[in-house]
């Protein structure tokens, strides 16, 4: 099992859209509601309420500023879970076989039971994308919501990751990366979808769309004309666009009424 | 990495209790009877002695017996085989030597050589990681070699091998740390490529995910002083080296050897706990703690 | 040998049962499905069906079982045994809390009921709460709203009847650039977020105008990093763009707003209010005849450029007016640049894209409608820029004109209530007229003379007593803030405190966490709440407070009545308050109690139920005097504002049959839980846009009973009411201001939208701009009891653009010491690069009190942690006339929280430093604290 399947049928994962993810994490709790009361052990908290407050997840939003030449710096908010590489380095380390890329769908899981705690499937992971629980001394990671994508008690909509459905703003997109044609591997063609640290080997499923290009308006913006820079000349040119208005040129209005009533 | 005491006792005992293993392996020196014993005793409290202490770190020391299962891909899992057939073969050479008297020769060097693959498994649990680029090397493997090597001919009463190896070690572990230092910048993997920004422009990490810590904070970020680092790196080459070969220059005698492997072993724990403490996991780019 | 690998239950029973309920993180009201397993609360997702969330959930409604099960939470009533703000509390019986409750109430009312102020939070029930205190006759009453957005509120409907915010949306589905100014998380939240991912699905654009690039200002597309309080001058810059190339669209100004109606110019009482007919009707010149006309008339064609000469006066159309006062070169680029920190080219660029996009990228769509002219329209004319804007623009002490002047620019672009421009949410289009007004006539024993509160139209309507003092404690509607609609619970404690306009005697707040991140001057409302007389009496004598925490204010209040959770009671959110209606339904929903609480709490709105029916307030009695409900649930169904009008107006009728008016239904609530715990009223789609002027939405509304008739009106983007006080200030009416505020009336109660800037009295030396921001994860003070999310927010520095990063030799984690007019504080902070240059910011409500919210005193939200709140003060600095000018809109009261200006230096002694300062003493726990590990897992 410790070994990499030469192939996976399918090979399920996320798209992630850096233009459009707003930081709010709601990914990250959704994750960890849903992962606390399912798949293995819960994700458990250190010190809830006191000075060091720290506990599992499975999925942790960044922020990064990036500084262009030309332009104000930007903020690119930054959610990371596990990238269910192809060539997943957690895997192979693992001394027990508890680490395991599933055949059938490419999913990078951990068998809890056989799982020893040592620790290596994280040291050999470049992303962070595993963390040891505390309390239950076993690995987790993102599990891509096994137990949601093929739950038939849960509507066929709902089968989803936790953190996809919740998405509010639809940064996050699930999917079939084998086929060419499913949603997922659309957007990346489309968006240039990208590899995290590519030179690591891993050859990670989840991919990244860059944001788009910002801070361009005035070279895009055309120049407006100006009909008059004062009020004399605006009422002149008002008159004349009235008169294109609905309703047609109208006569009498030139003559201003005198006060009759 | 954060250095955990449990990982630097492993590694510095079973370095030097399979390096030990070793050298009675090969017959030096070429004891039987109840000095075989001894110096077995203290080969396998060295040995046995680390590789349980490796087991304080496991979530689940109770399942430690399914790290035998992944041979085939696992380091660690070989590292676990490599350990016990090397015991077991010196086991049965060292009741020879111990109780028989008997020098089975093949044994031993079998023994002693399956003593320095397990050193190498070792070293390869670290060396295969490409998240630590101080670790990605192949002086990784020798340095753990150089010292364990070192250690046990130190341990076996070796002398002249001993200061030549604890020389080649030093010399060996200067260079690691050389190259160590630059190792994140020359492996092409920055904030830039683990973020996939930088074709906007330099990045920089703004907020964290999290203000508290979490485990990759208490296991991979952490930052060791440059100059808190370079004395570190002074002290353990006097303890490790300076002093054990100067010592062992002297004319031999129990208490001089004893000095000499007692500084050697805390010289070794120091360089250990800087093996550790400066390796920089490229996970700490993501949170802005690494500045390659 | 084959890959092996484990089996896995990929069909695990998700749970025993769903309950479909409203999340109550914050005030977005998303409906949540409530996972249950054995009985207990297993897992919160957001409701595929529900109108406002479509299925998706935030950060803290996904935390709910977090907040439901917080150690924090209050476990039984608690009357104050230690000195105020000690913490010390001893639990008592409900019938002992109410008793003390009544006993303390009951001469109020039968002798001076206003000696009671009742303020409420973020409450959801203001239209029930704002009841009970109208049946009480205390004129003192509010909500949240003045310190909150009152000028955003306010802005728009004295505008165009409506707003951003809760009021309306923009047309995400067909909208094709979206400007943003001055959004960090909104009440919206959701939905806003929901919008932005479709904006980006399409490739469509968004600006966003915020000297702070993160959140939704991170992902728009062009960033314009405002100097804050300067939004007014940017957008009337854009106007003024505009109107020199003659991009507006005349015939929407023309037809829909009172852009063509006849400013008197006679001098006198009347100058510069519009003239009218004999009926009242504004007056136009009509194209077709060159005879004025009401504006309303069938076949009418308002002449935006028409003049009127009559008795010597040459009357002239508010267009007129607004293109003399827009096009002065005052309003030019180039002389608004420096002072917006934007550059002239980008206001240009910005400017030329929105008339691209709304008058060359306009489309149709075939739907036909008519308006309240009697006009048919064959098709509805899309101009897809839309606008939306928050508490950026608002809580700054100009903010009520730049949302004005917000308004102008989309109404100018005819982007109001066209498709894939902005659209109002039901209840919504609501004219000035279609408000109550004010009341607070007092008459003791009895019910006050009407709602507590509305919109003035002029003098006439404002709150004062025989001798021109406030006639409530907030001062609200008086001179200095003639147009507070929404009250201003911020100067109420400093008030009550000073006895001015008057003492009062017991002051009961529900969900305000006003000794801490809510109030302006922290350290010194403490001291005001904690504050004795020579007699050694409070010198506010009484404070009942519900919270469901163990909040900050907890600790100051002498009797608690501890309230349920959100997932504990019922609660309603109701058209007649603050519903969750979207663009294209009137919506309305119910939190219902999906597990029972399991200390001894109860739901607050039924506790005071409970004491209406104990003070025998009349609407909460029956004749023979019993009570007349039960519990609030009983409540919600069986109350009726207006004959066949009561909080829900879903499954109404003895079949339930009815829709919006109709007789209570027993069943309800229970209907309400069948359907999802919410109901949705879709309009029609001939009615769904130009809802202002379009007949067949205001007949749904009327038949929905939204309105009693139809209210069709035009925008004004001329203001009367303004101009009203205007006239005052000039002298005219027997209603006079005193004279120190004459000038500034007259500067800033502009009938046509304009900019002014806020008071800097005491600001020389200090020219840094210091802001806040809601975190997306957080809810104000309630996130950091949430083990989850206080992780993710556990403190809060200080972020510092690197301009200022560099002049005051700080780098990221120094300790620095911020200091505003009113005081100093000592925080860490960190660069940013993304952020406007003169400004610094920080996340709101982060920093507790120790002792708080069952944190332990070593919490990180209490060390390293801190709020603005300490540095901003309800007043500002004396300028040596005797006065003391209040840190609000000058016309509204809003409280001006964005236009603290601070200096920054490097602290002193940083290695000695371990807390931000200031640092208070601890405040005991009534609920001890929290557990050390948490493995929450209710199944198996
Ligand atoms: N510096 C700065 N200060 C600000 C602002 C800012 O932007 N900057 N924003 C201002 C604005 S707009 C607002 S609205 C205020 C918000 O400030 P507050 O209205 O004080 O908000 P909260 O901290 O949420 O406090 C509300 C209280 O309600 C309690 N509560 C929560 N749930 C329940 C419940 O179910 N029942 C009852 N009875 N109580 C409950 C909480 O425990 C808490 O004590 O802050 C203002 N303060
Ligand atoms: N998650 C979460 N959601 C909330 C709340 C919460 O506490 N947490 N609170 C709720 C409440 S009570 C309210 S009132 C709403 C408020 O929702 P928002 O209006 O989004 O309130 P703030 O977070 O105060 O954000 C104000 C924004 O205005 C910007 N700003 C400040 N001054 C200026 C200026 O002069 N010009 C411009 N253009 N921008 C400026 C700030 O940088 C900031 O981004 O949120 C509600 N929703
Ligand atoms: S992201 Fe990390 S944990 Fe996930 S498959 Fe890749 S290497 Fe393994
Ligand atoms: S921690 Fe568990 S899953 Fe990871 S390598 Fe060790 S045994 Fe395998
Ligand atoms: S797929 Fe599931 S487990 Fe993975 S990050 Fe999303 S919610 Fe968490
Ligand atoms: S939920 Fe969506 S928008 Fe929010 S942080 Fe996660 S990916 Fe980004
Ligand atoms: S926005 Fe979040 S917290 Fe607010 S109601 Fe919706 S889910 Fe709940
Ligand atoms: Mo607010």
């Amino acid at each position: 099992m410790t070994q990499l399947p030469a192939k996976t049928e399918r090979k399920l994962g996320l798209v992630i859209d850096l233009d459009t993810c707003v930081g709010c994490h709601a990914c990250v709790i959704s994750c960890k509601g849903w992962n606390t009361e399912n798949y293995g052990a819960p994700l458990s908290d250190q010190d809830p309420s006191g000075a060091n407050p720290r506990g599992t997840f499975l999925n942790r939003v960044h922020s990064y500023e990036c500084q262009p030449d030309d332009g104000p710096a930007q903020l690119i908010h930054f959610p990371k879970s596990c990238l269910h590489c192809d060539d997943a380095p957690c895997v192979t380390v693992c001394p027990t076989g508890a680490s395991y890329k599933r055949v059938e769908d490419g999913i990078v899981l951990v068998n809890e039971s056989d799982c020893i705690g040592c620790g290596l499937c994280a040291w050999s992971c470049p992303y962070g994308a595993r963390e040891l629980d505390a309390a239950e001394g076993v690995m987790k990671k993102c599990t891509l919501c096994i137990d949601r994508i093929y739950n038939e008690n849960l509507p066929q909509e709902d089968r989803v990751p936790a953190c996809v459905r919740t998405c509010p703003a639809g940064a996050r997109h699930f999917g079939d990366f084998a086929d060419p044609e499913s949603n997922v591997s659309r957007l990346v063609a489309e968006r240039g979808g990208m590899d995290l640290m590519p030179e690591m080997g891993t050859a990670p499923v989840n991919k990244y769309l860059p944001p788009r290009p910002k801070d361009r308006i005035e070279d895009k913006a055309a120049t407006l004309e100006t009909v008059a820079e004062e009020p004399t000349g605006f009422f002149a040119w008002l008159d004349r666009a009235l008169d294109r208005l609905p309703g047609g040129p109208t006569g009498n209005r030139t003559q201003k009424e005198t006060e009759t009533l | 990495m954060h250095p955990a005491p449990s990982v630097i006792l492993f590694t510095t005992f079973s370095g030097l209790g399979f390096g030990l293993l070793f050298w009675l392996g090969i017959g030096y020196p070429p004891v039987t009877g109840m000095t075989a014993f001894v110096m077995f005793a203290i080969a396998y409290l060295f040995a046995v002695g680390g590789l349980l202490a490796s087991t304080f770190h496991l979530g689940h020391p109770e399942r430690a017996i399914k790290a035998f299962t992944q041979w085939r891909s696992s380091w660690l899992s070989r590292e676990a085989w490599a350990s016990v057939v090397s015991l077991i073969l010196m086991a049965a050479y060292g009741a020879g030597l111990v109780f028989l008297g008997q020098r089975w020769t093949i044994l031993g060097l079998l023994g002693g050589v399956m003593s320095l693959v397990t050193v190498f498994t070792t070293s390869m649990i670290y060396t295969q990681l490409k998240t630590v680029p101080r670790w990605h090397t192949a002086l990784t493997p020798v340095r753990f070699l150089a010292f364990s090597l070192a250690g046990g001919a130190l341990l076996a009463g070796q002398i002249r091998p001993a200061i030549l190896l604890l020389l080649i070690a030093g010399l060996v572990q200067i260079m690691h740390w050389m190259r160590g230092d630059g190792a994140l910048a020359a492996s092409g993997t920055s904030l830039a490529t683990a973020t996939g920004l930088g074709r906007i422009g330099p990045v920089r990490a703004f907020e964290p995910p999290h203000t508290g810590t979490n485990y990759l904070l208490d296991e991979f970020v952490h930052v060791v002083g440059r100059r808190h680092s370079l004395q570190l790196r002074v002290i353990s080459l006097i303890l490790m080296v300076a002093i054990p070969v100067a010592l062992l220059m002297m004319p031999f005698n129990h208490v001089i050897a004893f000095l000499a492997v007692a500084s050697h072993i805390l010289g070794v724990l120091v360089a250990r706990w800087l093996f550790f403490a400066e390796a920089e996991h490229v996970v700490g780019l993501y949170y802005g703690k690494r500045h390659a | 040998m084959g890959y092996q690998q484990p089996v896995v239950n990929t069909s695990p029973e998700v749970s025993d049962e769903v309950r479909k309920t409203t999340c109550y993180m914050c005030a977005c009201r998303c409906g949540i499905n409530v996972h249950m397993k054995g009985g207990k609360v297993a897992y919160i997702e957001g409701n595929r069906d529900h109108p406002v969330n479509k299925g998706v959930l935030c950060a803290k409604g996904s935390s709910g079982i977090m907040q439901h099960n917080a150690p924090s939470r209050l476990r039984a009533p608690m009357r104050r045994v230690g000195p105020r703000g000690s913490g010390e509390f001893e639990e008592i019986s409900w019938d002992e809390a109410l008793e003390v409750a009544v006993a303390w109430l009951k001469p109020l009312r039968e002798q001076a009921p206003e000696k009671l102020a009742f303020f409420t939070g973020r409450d959801q029930s203001q239209s029930f709460t704002g009841f009970w205190a109208l049946q009480f006759g205390t004129p003192n009453y509010a909500a949240h709203g003045g310190f909150c957005s009152v000028n955003m509120a306010a802005g728009g409907i004295y505008t165009m009847g409506g707003s951003f915010w809760e009021f309306g949306q923009p047309d995400w589905d067909h909208t094709k650039l979206l400007m943003l100014f001055g959004v960090a998380e909104d009440h919206d939240s959701n939905p806003i977020k929901m919008g932005l991912g479709k904006i980006k699905a399409r490739g469509a654009r968004v600006i966003g105008v915020n000297p702070i690039r993160t959140g939704y200002n991170a992902v728009a597309d062009d960033w314009v990093g405002i100097t804050p309080g300067t939004d007014g001058l940017f957008i009337l810059s854009l106007v003024h763009e505009l109107l020199k190339a003659g991009r507006v669209d005349l015939d929407y100004l023309a037809r829909f707003t009172n852009a063509p109606c006849l400013v008197n110019a006679a001098e006198g009482a009347e100058k510069g209010l519009l003239l009218r007919d004999d009926d009242g009707k504004p007056l136009v010149i009509d194209r077709a005849t060159g005879r004025p006309a009401p504006f309303d008339r069938p076949g009418v064609r308002p002449d935006l450029g028409a003049t009127l000469d009559r008795d010597g006066a040459t009357h002239r159309t508010v267009f007129q007016l607004m293109v003399e006062k827009y096009l002065s070169p005052d309003y030019a680029p180039e002389a608004v640049a420096d002072r917006c920190g934007v550059p002239a080219a980008r206001i240009r660029a910005i400017a030329a894209e929105l008339a691209r996009v709304a008058f060359d990228e306009a489309f149709e769509i075939e739907r036909e409608w008519t308006d309240f002219r009697g006009e048919k329209h064959a098709r509805m004319i899309g101009r897809p820029v839309s606008f939306h804007a928050m508490r950026g623009i608002s809580a700054h002490a100009n903010g009520f004109q730049t949302c004005r002047a917000l308004h102008t620019l989309q109404i100018v672009l005819g982007t109001v209530e066209v498709p894939g421009g902005f659209r109002f949410k039901p209840p919504y289009p609501k004219p000035v007229s279609a408000h109550p007004k004010p009341h607070a006539g007092v008459t003791p024993g009895q019910p006050l003379d009407g709602p507590h509160l509305g919109y003035v139209t002029g003098p006439d309507d404002l709150l004062l007593r025989e001798d021109g003092s406030a006639a409530r404690i907030d001062k609200a509607y008086t001179w200095e803030n003639p147009m507070s609609a929404h009250g201003l619970m911020h100067m109420l404690i400093s008030n009550a405190h000073a006895g001015d306009p008057y003492r009062i005697d017991t002051l009961f707040l529900y969900m305000a966490n006003m000794s801490w991140n809510s109030s302006m001057n922290t350290r010194g409302v403490i001291d005001m709440l904690t504050d004795t007389d020579e007699s050694g009496e409070y010198v506010i004598p009484r404070i009942i407070y519900s919270d469901a925490y163990s909040s900050e204010m907890v600790a100051y209040a002498d009797l608690i009545l501890p309230d349920t959770t959100y997932l504990e009671r019922h609660d309603c959110i109701s058209l007649l308050d603050r519903p969750i209606c979207e663009a294209d339904a009137a919506a309305d929903s119910i939190r219902w109690p999906v597990v029972d609480p399991d200390r001894d709490v109860r739901p607050f709105q039924s506790v005071m139920i409970d004491l209406g029916a104990r003070l025998g307030l009349p609407a909460f009695v029956n004749e023979d005097g019993s009570p007349k409900w039960k519990d609030y649930a009983d409540y919600i169904v069986n109350h009726e504002r207006k004959p066949g009008i009561g909080p829900l107006i879903g499954f109404r009728g003895k079949n339930g049959d009815k829709v919006g008016r109709g007789e209570p239904n027993p069943d309800q609530l229970d209907r309400y839980i069948e359907n999802g715990g919410f109901f949705e009223a879709h309009i029609p789609p001939h009615a769904a846009y130009y809802k202002p002027w379009n007949a067949a939405y205001q007949d749904w509304a009327v038949a929905l009973g939204l309105y009693d008739s139809p209210q069709p009106y035009i925008f004004d983007l001329y203001s009367e009411p303004l101009r009203r006080f205007q006239l005052a200030a000039e002298g005219h009416g027997d209603r006079q201001p005193p004279d120190h505020l004459r000038q500034r009336i007259l500067d800033t109660m502009d009938p046509l939208a304009t900019w002014y800037e806020p008071d800097q009295t005491g600001n020389e030396g200090y020219t840094i701009t210091a802001l806040t921001q809601r975190p997306m994860a957080m809810y104000h003070s309630w996130g950091s009891q949430n083990a989850w999310l206080r992780q993710l927010h556990g403190r809060n520095p200080l972020y510092v653009s690197s301009k200022i990063m560099r002049e005051a030799g700080l780098k990221d984690g120094d300790w620095a010491r911020v200091t505003s007019p009113h005081g100093s504080i000592i925080v860490p902070v960190m660069e940013m690069a993304a952020l406007n240059d003169n400004t610094v910011w920080t996340w709101n409500a982060i920093g507790k009190r120790k002792g708080a919210w069952a944190l332990t005193p070593d919490a990180p939200e209490a060390t390293k942690g801190f709020l603005l709140n300490h540095i901003i003060n309800e007043l500002l600095p004396r300028r040596g006339d005797g006065l003391r000018w209040a840190n609000s809109d000058p016309i509204t009261g809003q409280a001006a929280w964005f236009d603290l200006k601070v200096r920054i230096e490097k602290a002193a002694n940083p290695e000695e430093r371990t807390e931000c300062d200031p640092a208070f003493p601890p405040i005991k726990s009534p609920v001890g604290t929290g557990p050390k590990e948490l493995r929450w897992k209710v199944g198996r």
